[in-house]
């Protein structure tokens, strides 16, 4: 018997007195009502307050940043390597440059497989097991700490060389953007209007063609979104980095030495007694959330007039 | 029946070629090299498409297989790697707590439990305050409102970790220290949660900067689950006379309430693994903390603060092992969670903005 919870039950009917009980269900249910409509307002006011509550460490934490990091950026912070231990100055252009140089080398790899794993799962493996099972890897593997990749890759690469290097923080910050890169691909390539195939494959053109100069190219503002939020992801990774590319407090263009990484830098830097080292420290952050924020912010607004609004 | 067909089908194929022969015999020697046409030289000439299309199929499979390769491989060299301190510690590594690099003396029980702790302290700040602002944001929020809130609160989500752990450095632990940490001695010291000296590194200040750090993905993905529950669902329940709380609380939440537990089984795996902001905060020191102001030590801390300097085989693999952990376990509650989330949002994708 299905009972409609809203609805106070009526009492049990009296049928000698029928003044007094009317009364008083009235004022029961008045009540009732009260109570509930109170209970709503309570909660709404919970709902509110906590968001207000969430928006206010990221308020705090960006306005504390940027007074506190642009007082410290001068034009030395982006010419000159860290100044030794004492003196003042100094800056942090060549972990600028190594990070933007790990960083290639991750997109190099990471980018072409993690597509071209989206592509299979978009395209020839739609609904079978293979793919569903290479979907929920995807997944997991996204979940994965990423100071676990760093060890991984310290122990496959590093201890081979015996030296840590360039190289192996970009192998390690690839295996991070695949997972990502490769389901907002598939995701996207979903949107791309089948039709679309349908008339490529209508004027004879082969397949591979066909994923390559169509289906791709009508999903790329998405693709190249996901790929964007993979880049930012893994720019300020610092724990892969740590056993992998190690810091550098010199000038490095080398793949298989150490290299200095901004993320690193910034660790190293606000881990140390040093007042001069604290305030590279949030120079350092905020040019790093400045780059990851722009990256961000400008895919989500070419992502919201994007070719892919009309496509589905 | 059938012969007659066959015949007046194989009839034409029979004639045709003799009847051009006879024709003009001299054609038919120009016939196999005469120019054709342009469409027809075209398609010609891509005869071989047939082998394109595997080979790109080939390179595409083998690209998507490399995510399981990478999973496996990691868990190859992970055990390759840490065997040592398994052959010589056996299960017993996890429930010890001797932490002595010294004399070679494993195991990881403390990690363990800081892990823990200060995750499940986390999850318990965190979650009521990312389901509110979900509710907040699918159910009572303006609709000029809500683009600009879920953006901010997924730049919470691009924040990088160090930086983080760099605000929490300098901002948090002082306000730990001076203001927080005393009034809650003051207020709550009954509890015997909050006993011994404040430093302002330990155990809850790491749990406050996860609980920040992991609120964002709770709530974007329970807002994408309670974005998919239809909303016929909300229609029916106030047709009935609810309250907006009640429609929510019974035409949402409890639709949504699967989904909710993955995202929060997610927010578990990525509070469980967060390494840098943790390290910075959390005070270091391998001991079982037996208060909340005390400091402590997480799986992840250690492997990033010792990891480059452990002297000595048995001690690499024991750290080694404790990524082995580390990976099983986020791997195990990943999948959890996955399957949670995929249970709810299959089939209708929760993209509706």
């Amino acid at each position: 018997m299905l009972t409609n919870p809203f609805h106070t039950p009526p009492p049990p009917q009296d049928f000698a007195a029928t003044g007094p009980p009317v009364q008083q269900r009235s004022r029961r249910v008045r009540l009732n009502r009260m109570r509930r409509h109170l209970w709503n307002h309570v909660v709404t006011g919970l709902a509110v307050l906590s968001t207000v509550i969430v928006i206010a460490p990221l308020v705090a934490i960006l306005a504390y940043l940027i007074y506190k990091g642009a007082s410290s950026l001068n034009l030395a912070f982006f010419t000159h390597i860290p100044a030794p231990v004492g003196e003042p100055g100094g800056g942090m252009a060549n972990a600028i440059v190594g990070s933007g140089l790990v960083l290639a080398v991750a997109s190099l790899m990471g980018i072409p497989v993690g597509i071209a794993a989206g592509v299979y799962l978009a395209e020839f493996g739609r609904g079978g097991w293979l793919a569903s099972a290479i979907r929920f890897t995807a997944d997991v593997l996204n979940g994965v700490p990423s100071i676990v990749m760093g060890i991984a890759i310290y122990s496959l690469i590093v201890m081979r060389q015996k030296h840590f290097s360039a190289l192996a923080g970009g192998v390690a910050l690839a295996i991070m953007m695949v997972p990502t890169i490769t389901r907002t691909t598939e995701e996207m390539l979903a949107t791309v209007p089948h039709a679309i195939r349908e008339a490529a494959y209508g004027l004879g053109v082969p397949r591979w063609r066909t994923v390559l100069s169509v289906t791709l190219k009508t999903a790329s503002p998405g693709i190249i979104t996901g790929c964007m939020l993979a880049f930012a992801r893994v720019a300020g990774e610092t724990a892969p980095l740590l056993f992998t590319a190690f810091g550098n407090q010199f000038w490095s263009l080398r793949l298989n030495q150490p290299i200095a990484a901004l993320p690193l830098q910034i660790y190293v830097y606000a881990i140390s007694p040093y007042d001069e080292w604290h305030r590279l420290a949030w120079g350092g952050s905020l040019v790093l959330i400045v780059l990851i924020m722009v990256s961000v912010t400008l895919v989500r607004i070419y992502a919201n007039r994007g070719v892919l609004k009309g496509a589905s | 029946m059938s012969s007659p067909i066959i015949s007046v089908a194989q009839t034409p194929r029979q004639t045709d070629p003799s009847g051009a022969s006879q024709g003009s015999p001299v054609q038919q020697d120009v016939g196999p090299e005469a120019p054709k046409s342009a469409v027809r030289q075209f398609l010609m000439s891509r005869s071989s498409g047939k082998a394109a299309d595997t080979t790109f199929l080939a390179i595409m499979l083998m690209c998507a297989l490399s995510i399981f390769a990478i999973v496996i491989f990691i868990l190859f060299i992970l055990i390759a790697r840490s065997k040592l301190s398994i052959s010589q510690f056996g299960f017993k590594f996890f429930t010890r707590s001797a932490w002595d690099p010294v004399s070679g003396d494993f195991g990881a029980f403390a990690f363990i439990y800081g892990t823990l702790a200060t995750s499940l302290l986390a999850l318990l700040m965190a979650v009521p305050l990312a389901l509110g602002v979900a509710v907040f944001l699918t159910e009572l929020c303006p609709q000029k409102l809500r683009a600009p809130i879920s953006f901010l609160t997924e730049l919470l989500a691009a924040i990088p970790s160090v930086v983080y752990g760099l605000w929490a450095v300098f901002v948090l632990v002082p306000l730990m220290r001076d203001q927080l940490g005393p009034l809650l001695q003051k207020y709550l010291g009954w509890t015997q949660l909050f006993n011994g000296y404040n430093f302002g590194v330990g155990l809850l200040t790491a749990s406050i900067i996860l609980a920040i750090m992991i609120l964002p993905i709770i709530s974007s993905i329970a807002r994408d689950i309670m974005l998919a529950v239809p909303i016929s669902q909300r229609e029916g329940v106030l047709a009935l006379g609810a309250t907006r709380w009640e429609m929510i609380r019974m035409g949402v939440l409890r639709n949504a309430r699967i989904g909710i537990v993955g995202a929060i089984i997610l927010g578990l795996g990525r509070a469980l693994g967060e390494t840098m902001a943790v390290t910075m905060v959390i005070g270091n020191h391998p001991e079982i903390p037996n208060s909340l102001f005390s400091p402590g030590y997480t799986l992840a801390s250690v492997i990033a603060n010792e990891f480059t300097e452990a002297t000595g085989d048995v001690y690499l693999s024991a750290l080694i092992e404790i990524g082995l952990a580390l990976f099983l376990v986020t791997i195990v509650v990943n999948a959890i969670a996955r399957a949670l989330v995929w249970a709810v949002t299959r089939g209708a994708p929760a993209r509706a903005h």
